[in-house]
């Protein structure tokens, strides 16, 4: 299929419906409005549902129950909306379903403002609601990447019978990039015989909880999923690492940073300085394989975020202190410049030096 | 170019190059001695606006006019009363940059008093790399769609067919047996072909390309944009 060019926010909502989304609840919020749009336009047309909910807290409660009875399900919201998730996915999680939750982020903290920021980092990586739970959260560069990385996400969802977060900033959201719908490769999927979706007089009543009283029970609960979330780590760390030989200095930056990162990079190549990419694309689990294949030409790290810096505590654990470890960013809903990245590198490798 | 009555309302689907197409025109308008004003109307998006450009348009002489509420993060419909004010003056030359779609549209039936046969010309910018134009009855839909909510006649079509920096001469040209069906099927003329000035060397004679040639150079796109 060619190309067409989509907004972000549009792309999203076409993958999850190619993907096989049945059902989508959302409540209106910026930057990310252009996703229940879309889908309340289109969801009826593939056969699926769109509910706009009179809440966040109702709307993630309503991808509980659809979770529940096997269909495949999206939210999405933006950060202060996200925080108001944060009880249903801990629920969701600890019923083991699978579902797929889309934060466009914007500045905070509290409602902040609407123009793009990754000060959701601690969210989706630490999440917000109680208990022992994990979920991947996957961090889109570009549209192409966002619409792929959607359309995976439920898969992965219903691989391990787990929520699949999807964190891509207000300008992911709102920029317009060309991209293609391509068949992305599936994976074998389990049936799920666990939904509630009626015994049909052949089964006993399935049924979906996070409650277990007896603590033994609980326990037991909890080592089978620190198990799965173990596989996840095992197996679903995704990254890109980009002009590593010889880097003089290692840039970390994901979704947009990442794309201005680049920009820098290619404007220290021209001055002959060699730097660096580790764009996680996973932020959880988080690339620390990456950070072990530093070459030993790199003297720093420069961690670079559209917040105050939040991966940058996952980069120190990543790096074992081997280098120093700096940081640039900008908040707010500011996006940093090429030249300010640049300028930055000067300043660590001067002091290196 | 730029030969067209003293009000240019430019409209069409979002992502079509509404913005880009405003801002550049207003730049040649302005570059060409002309006294120009940019109101900068969209109502729809909040990112990517061409209020945001407003310090660069300034610069080349454009007077830009947009919300009344101060700061490019306001999640707010307003547009400041300043806006009748070149549409009033008949000595501006003015550039209408609407937001996208029909919902776009709407706060242009405000002005509608102002915009008489023979004093605007009404753009309907086409990309027909978007999925909602990609077909003649999308675009046609679309076009319809913004003429019944305004309540404003279009007058003429622009093929902005594009993928930003990927944009190829084959997507050009692909728009324009878009524009022209389009053409047929509302009697419109096709004014301008705005295509990456980039692209222009390419062009091995102008005369395949309907309308005049609009070279564009993107003002919305940080260097780091795709």
């Amino acid at each position: 299929m060619s190309k067409v060019l989509m907004k972000g926010n549009e792309a999203i909502g076409a993958a999850a419906i190619k993907a096989g989304c049945k059902a989508f609840f959302g409540y209106p919020i910026t930057p990310q409005n252009e996703i229940p749009e879309y889908m309340s336009r289109e969801m009826a047309k593939s056969g699926g549902v769109f509910v706009q909910a009179e809440s966040e807290v109702a709307a993630i409660n309503m991808v509980y129950g659809a979770a529940g009875a096997g269909v495949r399900v999206m939210t999405s919201s933006s950060s202060p909306g996200i925080a108001l998730k944060q009880e249903g996915i801990t629920y969701i999680a600890g019923a083991e379903l699978p579902c797929v939750i889309v934060d466009v982020s914007r500045g905070g903290p509290g409602l902040g403002s609407i123009q793009p920021s990754q000060g959701d980092y601690f969210i989706a990586t630490r999440g917000g609601g109680n208990g022992d739970y994990r979920h991947i959260a996957l961090a889109p560069a570009s549209i192409q990447e966002a619409v792929d990385l959607v359309t995976e996400a439920f898969d992965i969802a219903d691989y391990y019978r787990n929520p699949v977060f999807v964190l891509a900033d207000g300008m992911i959201g709102q920029m317009m990039e060309p991209v293609e719908f391509r068949d992305m490769p599936s994976r074998e999927l389990p049936e799920k015989t666990w939904a509630t979706d009626g015994t049909k007089n052949s089964r006993k009543p399935n049924i979906i909880n996070s409650l277990a009283l007896d603590p033994a029970v609980l326990e037991e609960h909890n080592i089978k999923l620190d198990k799965k979330y173990q596989q996840m780590e095992k197996n679903e760390v995704r990254v890109e690492v980009f002009n590593m030989e010889e880097a003089e200095v290692v840039l970390t930056a994901y979704g947009t940073t990442a794309r201005v990162a680049k920009n820098a990079i290619e404007l220290l190549e021209a001055e002959g300085i060699k730097a660096g990419l580790i764009r996680p694309i996973t932020l959880w689990p988080f690339p620390h394989q990456a950070f072990r294949e530093i070459p030993g030409t790199a003297k720093a790290i420069l961690t670079v975020e559209m917040s105050m810096g939040q991966m940058i505590d996952d980069v120190k654990i990543a790096n074992e202190g081997r280098l120093p470890v700096h940081f640039y960013g900008r908040s707010g809903g500011m996006c940093p410049e090429p030249q300010a990245i640049v300028d930055k590198v000067k300043e660590i490798l001067g002091g290196v030096k | 170019m730029l030969n067209d009555n003293r009000i240019r309302v430019i409209t069409g689907s979002y992502g079509t190059g509404k913005t880009e197409f405003s801002v550049n025109y207003a730049l040649k308008m302005a570059a060409a001695g002309n006294k120009t004003a940019l109101v900068d109307l969209d109502v729809i998006n909040l990112y990517f606006r061409s209020r945001e450009k407003q310090q660069e348009l300034e610069a080349a002489g454009v007077r830009v006019i947009s919300s009344s509420i101060k700061g490019r993060g306001a999640d707010l419909p307003a547009v400041s009363a300043e806006a009748a004010a070149p549409l009033q003056d008949t000595s501006w030359q003015v550039v209408l940059d609407v937001g996208g779609d029909a919902m776009g549209a709407r706060v242009l039936s405000r002005y509608r008093t102002y915009l008489q046969p023979g004093e605007y010309d009404m753009f309907f910018v086409v990309n027909a790399n978007r999925p909602e134009t990609a077909t003649l009855d999308g675009a046609l839909e679309q076009l319809e769609a913004i003429q019944r909510v305004s309540q404003i006649p279009v007058t003429a079509l622009v093929n902005n067919t594009h993928l930003v920096k990927e944009t190829t001469l084959e997507d050009v040209i692909r728009g324009q047996a878009l524009c022209r069906q389009l053409s047929e099927a509302t009697g419109l003329p096709l004014r301008y072909t705005s295509l990456l000035e980039t692209l222009v060397p390419q062009l091995k004679t102008t005369e395949i390309l309907d309308g005049i040639i609009f070279p564009l150079s993107l003002m919305m796109r940080e260097t780091w944009m795709s």
